[in-house]
């Protein structure tokens, strides 16, 4: 009796742990960008080694690329000038290296979390690991996918396996059916609420049971995206019909014969009945609100209706608030919105894009405030503007981009002025991070639309 | 890479829980396209005012930091992004060891591949560590064992193989490629089951 991450580690095993080595674990898909790749690319050309399996190596760009037209495509030059030199170096290093690349003005470019699922190169039962903590995102095909540091991205060039401690697992269990209105971002909130932002810490989870089960590919994204969040490596969902008909047909999934044995294959790929997990919670995804976070962290969250806890006398906590510019007992209903972002490697696919349009078709942004609307990739913003989001949005007031990370991480021209009020469907409300004194506030797309309307925080249900 | 055996310093405390690697280097320092450098632009919205000057306040302007290699934090420290510029960042700046009852994943293995040692303590320890800023402590990587100018010693976890590679300045890279063969034959047999 198996777990999910146990047949999927097993099989990758190319030499088991021992007391004295860690296990040599296989990587199946290697995903690089911009930002973390350069110094290993550096190593290896000082070893003069090459990248061992450049056809399991995929690269693309988008934590410093700028989401602005005019810089993608106009041939306004990138106005970060280490941005540019960046952009550049990945293109050098591929072209060396033989690692294909999506670049600026390919078609195929995103973030690079929402293109490998896109293009069908992510699929149940690989390991899939790239040098982002979001990497935890492909999870939701059923793969054990996790971040990784630079000097291990070199390990992975150099010989396509890492050096592993096998992590424990941590079943999380949630019953029952979100309602209209609660989305999948809100689900993951809860359960960051719930375990902590440490709590998984040394385990891969696993989301199991009916509420994931009625999660649409995209939802699941949403939710394996933030297990980081939750201090877990990696999260997983075991592969069903949802995810074999997202996957059939792409163009990197197995075709024709090899499909139907391919999913045969990742039948198999679910926790055997009675497997032991070493920790586990219970949800019921039935009594989850439209979540949002008050603090600097993700673990600093609430259902929308509620109040800031009072002072707890802890001082991390009261710092957070002091940056926040909150108090201790303040509702979280009707405080000031400045900017609204909607997009990201958590909540830039084309379901939450459909959520946001749901909520601004026919209505207008508040005075006021600015909302940025961003693709996670170009395909995504074809299929926007294809389903007409794009022209909601527009009439709607909202600054519609090219894809890229954006203002979920101030480092590419996008960013949240000292002070403001970021409302935002991204991953991460750490201090600074959407840009120097931005105070973000993380919610779903439903929210983020609402809030952006009514210039206020607002509940989501109100306008559905 | 040196080997690392013994780290003997005074200590800073950031007492702070939850620390993330976008405190310890924020994305916006990320362009950079090599290792170095980094340490000046460790903690620098902490550390830095809106005017460029260095933050009184802050633990790391303080006089006593001076030389410091050992800092310690509160719960949790290195949460986040996985950005190695944040092991890279402390260590320009001059630490050799982190020490926090808790300290993340990603951040953790990113340390020991750079030489950074993760020590993790249990609660009392690590209380009487943040109420003491500047304490001289001894880390013996050896015995994996730390102790503080009372006396006290605690000893703290290590993965072994990690441990193995800085007491003897191995690059782990080396053992990997070392197992080539096995990688190899891993290729051909998973190939042959059509995974």
């Amino acid at each position: 009796m198996r777990t999910l991450f146990d047949k999927v580690w097993t099989a990758h095993e190319v030499v088991a742990e021992t007391a004295d080595t860690p296990a040599v674990l296989y990587i199946d898909l290697h995903l690089i960008h911009e930002v973390t790749s350069p110094q290993a690319f550096s190593v290896l050309k000082a070893l003069k080694l090459p990248v061992r399996r450049p056809d399991r190596t995929l690269a693309t760009m988008d934590h410093s690329t700028p989401t602005s037209t005019d810089q993608v495509f106009g041939g306004v030059p990138i106005k970060v000038d280490a941005a540019a030199r960046q952009v550049r170096q990945l293109e050098q290093n591929a072209a060396e290296f033989g690692i294909e690349l999506f670049g600026m003005r390919d078609a195929r470019r995103g973030i690079v979390h929402v293109i490998s699922p896109e293009l069908g190169a992510t699929q149940p039962g690989m390991t899939i690991v790239c040098g982002d903590s979001h990497t935890s995102t492909h999870g939701a095909f059923g793969a054990l996918a996790f971040g990784i540091g630079t000097t291990e991205v070199g390990h992975v060039f150099a010989t396509q396996a890492l050096l592993q401690r096998k992590p424990k697992t941590y079943a999380v269990n949630v019953e029952g059916r979100l309602r209209p209105g609660v989305s999948a971002k809100d689900l993951i909130l809860a359960i960051i609420g719930k375990i902590g932002v440490s709590g998984g810490t040394g385990h891969v989870l696993e989301y199991r049971g009916p509420a994931i089960r009625g999660l649409s590919m995209d939802e699941r994204m949403t939710v394996c995206n933030m297990s980081i969040e939750a201090g877990a490596r990696a999260g997983m969902i075991a592969p069903d019909e949802t995810t074999f008909a997202y996957l059939k047909g792409r163009p990197r999934a197995p075709q024709g014969a090899d499909w139907d044995a391919a999913v045969a294959r990742w039948r198999t790929l679910v926790s055997d009945p009675g497997a032991v997990f070493d920790a586990s919670v219970d949800l019921d995804a039935s009594l989850v609100e439209p979540m949002i976070t008050y603090g600097t962290n993700p673990g600093m969250v609430l259902p929308i209706g509620a109040s800031i806890p009072a002072g707890t006398g802890d001082e991390v906590f009261d710092k957070a608030l002091r940056y926040m510019g909150f108090h201790g007992g303040d509702a979280m209903l009707g405080k000031r919105v400045d900017v609204v972002f909607i997009g990201s490697c958590t909540n830039g696919r084309l379901a939450d894009l459909k959520a946001a349009a749901h909520i601004l078709r026919g209505r207008k942004v508040a005075a006021g405030v600015r909302l940025l609307i961003v693709p996670g990739s170009q395909e995504i913003k074809r299929e926007a503007e294809a389903a007409g989001y794009a022209e909601i949005f527009k009439a709607a007031g909202a600054d519609w981009r090219e894809s890229g990370c954006s203002m979920c991480l101030g480092m590419n021209g996008d960013t949240v002025a000292a002070g403001q009020y970021s409302i935002s469907t991204s991953n991460r409300n750490f201090e600074g991070r959407q840009g120097v004194g931005a105070r973000t506030l993380l919610v779903s797309p439903f929210t983020a639309a609402a809030s952006a309307v009514a210039g206020r925080i607002t509940d989501p249900r109100e306008f559905l | 890479m040196e080997p690392l055996t013994h780290v003997r310093s005074t200590t800073v405390v950031i007492a702070s829980s939850n620390i993330d690697t976008d405190q310890i280097i924020p994305a916006r320092f990320l362009t950079t396209t090599t290792k170095e450098g980094l340490g000046s632009q460790l903690f620098a919205d902490w550390r830095y005012l809106a005017d460029g000057s260095a933050n009184p306040d802050f633990a790391l302007n303080r006089p006593e930091a001076r030389g410091a290699q050992v800092l310690v934090a509160g719960r949790n420290f290195g949460c986040g992004s996985s950005r190695e510029h944040a092991p890279w960042a402390l260590l320009d700046f001059g630490f050799r060891a982190v020490i926090s009852t808790e300290i993340a994943d990603i951040f953790r293995g990113n340390s020991l591949k750079n030489g950074l040692l993760p020590i993790v303590v249990d609660d009392a320890t690590s209380a009487w560590l943040l109420d003491h800023p500047g304490a001289q402590v001894d880390i013996d990587l050896g015995a994996a064992r730390l102790t503080l100018p009372t006396g006290a010693s605690v000893c703290f976890p290590i993965e072994t193989f990690a441990r193995h590679c800085l007491l003897n300045g191995i690059d782990e890279l080396g053992y990997l490629r070392s197992r080539l063969a096995d990688i190899e034959r891993h290729e051909t047999t998973r190939s042959a089951a059509a995974t």
